[in-house]
């Protein structure tokens, strides 16, 4: 799911239109609203209210009876039911195999490569200061 | 008191065609688009995501674009739009140490576990204007081993510290589950004395410039602190969300942003030895000088509980939370420029009254009223001023 919402709507598109998903309802019509982000006094203490995120969910279920739900950062309707989609895809038989082959795994990989990358070139910045002794004996 | 004026509907609607005119500049050059100003005035994006109090980069550059660059007019526009959307909840509190870092400094140490990486920042340049050249080079890469990768968790420095407990933890921390949900200023207004999590919920948001001037108050002695920045991080953190209709948690997606923790002097008191205490920022996006303005007024506001002398401005929570959200104060001062007309003539009705008796007292006192008399003729003109410009409205 944590490579899914993190994913480019049109790749996840793309990945998903591969599987031929089979048919499903959508039970919860994507809506757009907003959660509290909370963060830690310190950052290890107790919970505050940071500011608000735009986010949208939806959840979905198949013929078959399995349902699926999703909370997406931005306002992106068509990227919260096909996270919705994949997370009831990937709890049945016929569909869970392909979901982690044809759709997380590559997108994984995109995200490692791109995390790498970043990685490296943050890693470029690191710095040694040295502190100087001062002349006085 | 203000009085509700009619009428000017079609000068206002006029003056907002020439608005979007002016916004739009000369036509003959290409329209800014909001691809452009995300990807190229990314941190003006980020200080109105921080203190419009609305993480969508999306909006915060759409209300940048309307507003023509006036920040706080685009701060002002994302928190309108806020307030159209429904609160579904709140999200699992944010792990900073699990971050991603792409910048993470120290002032107080400068061998800390983890190192230090500077990452995009001004520091260091010679703010020497220069002409834009070419598109800029790739960044330089390093190839780090695991061990040496920013991919692993950075402790944070004051963890360092209180193993040995020379610094204060936090409150709350190691506490298996928060006894409540903290405090939220968005749906009960605030009220005095304010608790931690609803002072750090307000200096979020509240305004740059505004906790700029209140921390560099407590360098100058104004409530002196005496502050090292600790630890200042930036980077993506993880959001996730329990799921009330899933019944478990689930990731949302990753947002940026900047984490400063201030360490500062404290002498300890009767029942505490000697130890450092904290100051902690934490906003959205890349906002280092407001999360370092934050940490330091955040701790300068802590001056009660730690039984310190009060009375610089930054130490008055009242003062200090009460005039930070600069939607609010320039709501307030704005509001200036709307018609007073009726407001004004009461004032004005005053001032004629006084300036009677004033110059009943002075000719019974035997002294010339000349002057007075010449004043009211000065204001009579003034008031058929003001009666013609309320009959164009």
């Amino acid at each position: 799911m944590a490579v899914l919402v993190e994913a480019p709507t049109d790749a996840l598109a793309t990945h998903v239109a591969r599987l031929a998903p089979p048919d499903h309802t959508v039970i919860r019509p994507p809506e757009a609203g907003l959660l509290m982000v909370q963060g830690r006094i310190g950052g290890d203490g107790r919970a505050f209210n940071v500011g608000e995120v735009a986010v949208t969910r939806a959840a979905v279920r198949l013929a078959s009876g399995e349902t699926g739900f999703a909370c997406v950062l931005g306002r992106d309707a068509e990227k919260a039911r096909l996270v919705a989609l994949c997370d009831a895809l990937v709890q049945t038989a016929t569909h869970g195999g392909a979901v982690e082959r044809d759709v997380v795994a590559p997108l994984r990989a995109a995200q490692e490569a791109a995390q790498r990358l970043a990685e490296a070139r943050t890693a470029a910045t690191r710095v040694d200061f040295f502190t100087l002794v001062r002349g006085e004996d | 008191m203000y009085v509700a004026v009619k009428g000017g509907e079609r000068a206002i609607e006029n003056a907002h065609r020439l608005l979007a005119h002016e916004r739009r500049g000369d036509r003959a050059v290409p329209e800014i688009s909001l691809a452009q100003i995300e990807g190229q005035l990314g941190l003006a994006v980020d200080r109105v995501m921080t203190e419009g109090s609305l993480y969508d980069r999306d909006l915060a550059a759409l209300a940048i674009k309307q507003a023509r660059g006036d920040l706080i007019e685009a701060i002002f526009l994302l928190r309108a739009f806020r307030a159209t959307l429904p609160r579904f909840g709140a999200t699992q509190p944010v792990d900073t140490a699990a971050m991603r870092v792409r910048r993470r400094i120290s002032a107080t140490f400068k061998d800390l576990p983890g190192g230090q990486v500077l990452g995009p920042t001004f520091d260091y340049t010679h703010r020497l204007l220069e002409m834009p050249a070419a598109d800029p080079p790739e960044p330089a890469t390093t190839e780090s081993d695991v061990a040496d990768s920013v991919g692993t968790p950075m402790p944070r420095v004051t963890d360092l510290l209180a193993a040995d407990d020379l610094i204060e933890r936090s409150p709350g921390a190691g506490e298996i589950d928060d006894a409540a949900p903290p405090g939220d200023l968005t749906r009960e207004a605030l009220s005095f004395p304010a608790d931690r999590d609803l002072r750090l919920q307000n200096l979020a948001r509240g305004d740059e410039g505004f906790l700029l001037a209140l921390a560099y108050s407590t360098q100058r002695g104004f409530g002196r602190t005496h502050p090292f920045a600790g630890e200042i991080r930036l980077g993506e953190v993880a959001v996730e969300v329990f799921a009330e209709d899933a019944g478990f948690v689930l990731p949302v997606g990753r947002i940026t942003v900047t984490e400063c923790q201030s360490i500062n002097q404290f002498h300890g008191s009767a029942s505490e030895p000697p130890r450092f205490t904290r100051g902690y920022g934490l906003v959205f996006g890349h906002c280092e000088r407001k999360a370092m303005s934050m940490a330091l007024v955040d701790r300068a506001l802590r001056a009660r509980e730690l039984d310190e002398e009060v009375g610089a401005p930054a130490q008055d929570e009242e003062f200090v939370l009460s005039h930070s959200d600069n939607v609010q104060a320039t709501g307030f001062v704005e509001h200036l420029k709307l018609p007073h007309y009726v407001d004004f003539q009461a004032e004005l009705g005053l001032v004629r009254q006084m300036r009677r008796e004033h110059a009943a007292r002075t000719t019974a006192g035997g002294e010339s009223p000349a002057d007075a008399t010449l004043s009211d003729a000065t204001v009579a003109d003034a008031t058929v001023a003001d009666h013609t410009r309320e009959a164009a409205e």
